[in-house]
């Protein structure tokens, strides 16, 4: 099986936020919740980048070993996952995720924010494949369909990029080759403990 | 004449191009040869070893979405899976297996004298009252948070994971509501019992003769000794603690980051399992560690004797107060009229 990674090569993106609206559209989003979002570091200054973020299906998940309901689950594609039934609202995710990836459909709400929500890789949840309580809860299960996350599928630049993380890190490498720079795969170092030679 | 005419455009052309060259001559100098686009690039490592973490600008509304990676969460990770179970466990087993050790040596601790039929009034409905409120919360507060760090090992694999997140839903909202009067209970604590709690000389002697407890003979207390003294200021103090840091979490983004809820939590839940630990003591001296003790939370009365034995700074206290007369007698030992 494959284990599924997302790229974002930082020196394509150029800040359009189609990711973002891709994912609320496809999965149909809760309001106030963004799965994605594009960050754009050193705004307006020499060497400014933007970084479209969402989870990263980290290898040995932080927020899968806080859990503690172990609501959590890593598919058979690394993607991971949770179950909403199972989700007591706690925050602990939140507190190990290194990029702020659960959310919940209420802040400040006394404590009580409701079932956590964040990026599923398009590949839903626990429920059966492609169902409408798997699409009520989770948003699309493309996956299952052989298409990739719709946010880097519908990349206007390509910088986005989903997929296997071998194949992704090659792509990236032959990028860098070929451009002669490269200003890395954010975030593989925190979710993967392992960067992109280049 | 279309001849001359287009030699004229020409010429003009060629003049233009001239100056366009000398203009741009100039600048075309200042560039450097190629642009290198990754010159002064943001880097990765370079910001986390900076500041920790990456921060930019983004165009949703959620600023908090603005930090894109914050890698402390591992630690924070390393100290809720690995350091507080320990410490948890060291603590709290600890407690009770040094209390059922002492309790096979020493066992209860009696009454010397016997019970003398009389009985003093110790703590009033009132405080009786704010005992029981920050007790039942305590307990009720301690079982449901134990069950965020243990549940998932000691709890989870017994019930199935749909019966326990119900479980352990119902059980946050018990921790977050009862926050409310145990804190309450807290607070009255501190201000009703202060007056009896300031350190003062006896300490030192009822310390240095272990309390009547460890030794044999009973060193002189007022109403509160250095042992309850103790317990007094561990309930104010972790109570508050727990409190502060409770309500920090309670209330996500009031106040704190997420990396201000990490610390929060941190000591929330090192300071609750000490507590515990601390608690364990206090119910077991309470109940069968020491005869006559638990009536005076319980109907708030105690035996003249244990009063004797135990505070007797206080019973003289209370005796020059209400006179030896007002002392109240146990029905069984009044003579039938």
């Amino acid at each position: 099986m494959a284990r599924m990674k997302f790229l974002c090569d930082a020196d394509r993106c150029i800040e359009c936020n189609a990711c973002v609206t891709a994912c609320k559209n496809e999965n149909e989003v809760p309001w106030g919740i963004n799965r994605r979002r594009v960050v754009t570091l050193n705004d307006g200054k020499p060497g400014e980048r933007s970084v479209s973020m969402a989870c990263m299906h980290c290898t040995d998940a932080p927020c899968a070993a806080v859990c503690p309901v172990n609501c959590f689950y890593t598919t058979a594609d690394a993607v991971v996952l949770h179950s909403k039934d199972l989700c007591i609202g706690c925050g602990y995710c939140f507190y190990a995720c290194p990029f702020g990836a659960p959310q919940y459909p209420r802040v400040g709400n006394f404590g009580s924010r409701g079932k956590m929500d964040k990026c599923t890789y398009c590949t839903g949840g626990p429920e059966p494949d492609n169902s409408a309580v798997q699409y009520a809860k989770y948003g699309a299960d493309r996956l299952s369909q052989g298409k990739l996350p719709l946010c880097a599928e519908m990349c206007s630049t390509k910088s986005l990029l989903a997929g296997d993380g071998d194949i992704i890190a090659q792509i990236y490498k032959d990028r860098v080759a070929k451009r002669g720079y490269g200003s890395g795969a954010w975030g593989w170092q925190t979710a993967y403990r392992e960067t992109i030679a280049t | 004449m279309a001849m001359v005419c287009a030699r004229i455009r020409l010429c003009f052309a060629a003049i233009a191009l001239l100056i366009l060259a000398a203009v741009a001559a100039p600048l075309a100098a200042q560039q450097p040869n190629s642009v290198d686009p990754n010159g002064s690039a943001v880097q990765e490592q370079q910001l986390l070893q900076q500041f920790k973490r990456i921060q930019g600008l983004g165009t949703i509304p959620d600023t908090k979405s603005y930090t894109i990676e914050q890698p402390q969460g591992r630690e924070w990770r390393e100290y809720h899976q690995v350091y507080l179970p320990w410490i948890g466990t060291i603590a709290m087993l600890g407690m009770i297996v040094l209390l059922a050790i002492f309790f096979m040596v020493r066992g209860m601790v009696r009454i010397r004298s016997g019970r003398s039929g009389v009985n003093i009034v110790r703590f009033n409905a009132f405080e009786r009252f704010v005992h029981w409120m920050t007790a039942t919360c305590f307990i009720l507060m301690a079982l449901t948070g134990l069950n965020i760090t243990f549940g998932k090992v000691a709890l989870l694999p017994l019930i199935g994971p749909s019966a326990f997140s119900s479980w352990s839903l119902a059980a946050k909202y018990i921790h977050d509501y009862l926050s409310f009067p145990f804190t309450l209970g807290v607070i009255l604590i501190f201000f009703m019992w202060l007056g009896g709690n300031l350190p003062d000389r006896t300490d030192f002697n009822w310390l240095a003769k272990g309390g009547g407890i460890v030794g044999k003979d009973e060193p002189p207390a007022y109403r509160f000794n250095a042992g309850q003294k103790v317990i007094y200021w561990v309930v104010v103090l972790a109570g508050t603690a727990v409190a502060v840091t409770g309500y920090l979490l309670i209330f996500p983004f009031y106040g704190t980051g997420v990396g201000g809820m990490q610390l929060a939590q941190m000591i929330h839940g090192t300071v609750a399992v000490l507590f515990v630990a601390v608690m364990i003591a206090h119910v077991y001296i309470g109940t069968i560690g020491m005869e006559g003790a638990f009536e005076a939370m319980g109907s708030g009365t105690v035996d003249l004797n244990w009063a004797k034995e135990h505070h007797s700074l206080w019973l003289e206290e209370e005796r020059a107060r209400v006179g030896p007369n007002q002392m109240q007698r146990q029905p069984a030992a009044t003579p039938a009229e």
